[in-house]
């Protein structure tokens, strides 16, 4: 639209929780370089994120990230049409580092610079790795932040069909393994020790998951819970301490992935889309990319995985969601601060 | 430091609908502190006190974000320390910041970072009972702020339905 583009190179910058990364991409599709660079091992012995070592460690690690993401992509500053970063939602302390250096480098490279929803830029996981879905599509995006549906009827345009009341998808991975001493991150952890166990071992609760679809009540029909399947298996492990833990761990993945596929594919019967694709770090689950994939093929909907490490938290996506937004509203003030509660932009 | 009450719970509903008839005690600047183990149902308190308080978004898990702020008759900050290990990282999330703009400030795992407290608050205790719903919740009052509202404290229960009724 109304934007002049003098090269469709984005350099993108995301800090938003225990990853620092820095990606350069071409036109939202060819991935020039993806650095990131895992706080993982330093947040282990905690059992999660600790938001002041994530802050300094994002300082330490931007400045070589972006270096390399640069040196890699074969580019300089002045070849970018725009710095982006995501600004939100996240860790407040976190996000300021990525969006403070963004528009550090825009103005010294004087680049635009363009902060992008977090969320927003999961959702361009898929579209980037496969420029040619078509819209309007479903997204599922899981992680251990949220738990969304979203309807995209096109770039910048999200309708929202339900999100989580209370624990998001991956800090019930997270929580549950946290409880069963399986270590940090949850996700990972919880799917390999589900693969040697029954899945049907136990039957935990499916919160608003019904038969009929029309039994639910519209603002509940998409919405998701997962804090009372949380509390069934803690009591479930006080009432069975003996209980195999491979077997508790893949019942209640199996519960989890559930109550996700089965309003996926609600969604894709109610508005007859011809894609759906997954985002968000539970997206790299093993077991939810098996059943998405039948979920959707049976509702008739082409279905679009992301490779797992697309899911989870990358600048790559940040660049492919930065790259549109910038071609449809142009840079971004550079008085945008971080938003630790930043809202997806969402159409009635 | 003694329990003001002790109210028993059998449900989720029913935490909310003891959260909702402490709403009326509640006074802008409050500090109230949750704790419990996993499960015990420490959001689902703050969802039954946010809603008798008049906010009508979802109050969701803050474990991601550490804080989440929603606006009701006044403004509820919803914090979880749940991660947090050092006292140090309390001034981080600007605990101090909060208390002093007249909101109410509910704090899940509250009792890892006590010492780090300003002031004083309302410390509940959520405790597992025998039967898997069961829960017992220990009202405590730790300094001057609520020691004047232990009557009203003494007479919260959860006969009421959380939504209905208000102060």
């Amino acid at each position: 639209m109304g934007v002049v583009m003098v090269s469709d190179l984005v350099l993108a910058l995301e800090t938003s929780c225990d990853e620092t990364a820095a990606a350069v991409v071409e036109k939202a599709r060819v991935v020039r370089s993806s650095v990131i660079s895992s706080q993982v091992d330093q947040h282990a012995r905690f059992g999660g994120v600790v938001p002041e070592i994530a802050s300094r460690a994002h300082v330490e690690l931007l400045v070589p990230v972006v270096a390399e993401a640069m040196v890699a992509a074969g580019v300089e500053g002045r070849d970018l049409v725009a710095v982006a970063a995501t600004s939100g939602p996240g860790l407040v302390g976190s996000l300021l580092v990525g969006v403070s250096a963004a528009k550090a480098l825009a103005l010294s490279w004087d680049v635009p610079f363009v902060a992008v929803n977090h969320l927003e830029a999961h959702l361009y996981a898929a579209l980037l790795e496969e420029p040619d879905l078509e819209m309007p599509m479903v997204v599922l995006l899981a992680s251990g932040g949220h738990t969304m549906l979203i309807v995209m009827e096109d770039h910048g345009r999200y309708r929202l069909l339900g999100s989580t009341l209370d624990d998001a998808a991956g800090e019930a991975f997270d929580k549950v393994a946290r409880y069963l001493g399986l270590g940090y991150p949850g996700g990972p952890a919880v799917d390999r020790l589900a693969v040697a166990g029954n899945r049907s071992a136990f039957s935990y609760p499916r919160s608003l998951v019904q038969e009929n679809p029309a039994t639910l009540s519209d603002d509940r029909r998409y919405a998701f819970s997962f804090s009372g399947l949380k509390t069934a298996v803690v009591n479930h492990l006080r009432s069975e301490p003996e209980a195999l833990t491979a077997d508790v761990v893949a019942s209640f993945q199996e519960a989890v992935v559930d109550a996700l596929v089965t309003k996926v594919r609600w969604a894709i019967e109610e508005t007859g889309v011809g894609a759906a694709c997954l985002g968000g770090g539970v997206a790299a689950n093993s077991r939810l990319r098996e059943r998405f994939v039948e979920v959707c093929e049976g509702a008739g909907a082409r279905p679009f995985l992301p490779q797992p490490a697309m899911c989870t938290d990358n600048a790559a996506m940040v660049a492919a969601a930065g790259w549109w937004q910038f071609r449809r509203e142009g840079p971004s003030p550079l008085d945008t601060g971080a938003d630790p509660n930043l809202a997806l932009n969402l159409i009635a | 430091m003694s329990a003001v009450t002790v109210v028993a719970s059998h449900s989720a509903g029913q935490t909310m609908a003891v959260a909702h008839s402490l709403a009326c005690s509640v006074r802008p600047g409050d500090l109230i502190v949750l704790c419990g183990d996993l499960g015990a149902g420490k959001t689902a308190f703050t969802q039954g006190l946010g809603r008798a308080l008049g906010v009508t978004t979802p109050i969701t898990s803050p474990t991601f974000t550490l804080a989440n702020c929603y606006e009701g008759d006044l403004v509820v900050n919803h914090l979880d320390v749940y991660r947090l290990t050092h006292i140090e990282e309390v001034s981080d999330l600007g605990l101090h910041e909060l208390l002093d703009d007249g909101s109410l400030t509910i704090i899940e795992w509250g009792d890892a970072i006590a010492g780090a407290l300003p002031g004083g608050y309302l410390e509940i205790r959520i405790m597992l009972g025998d039967g898997p719903d069961e829960r017992l919740l220990e009202f405590h009052t730790v300094g001057d702020e609520w020691s004047d509202r232990e009557a009203d404290l003494a007479e919260i229960d959860g006969s009421v339905e959380a939504g209905g009724g208000s102060c």
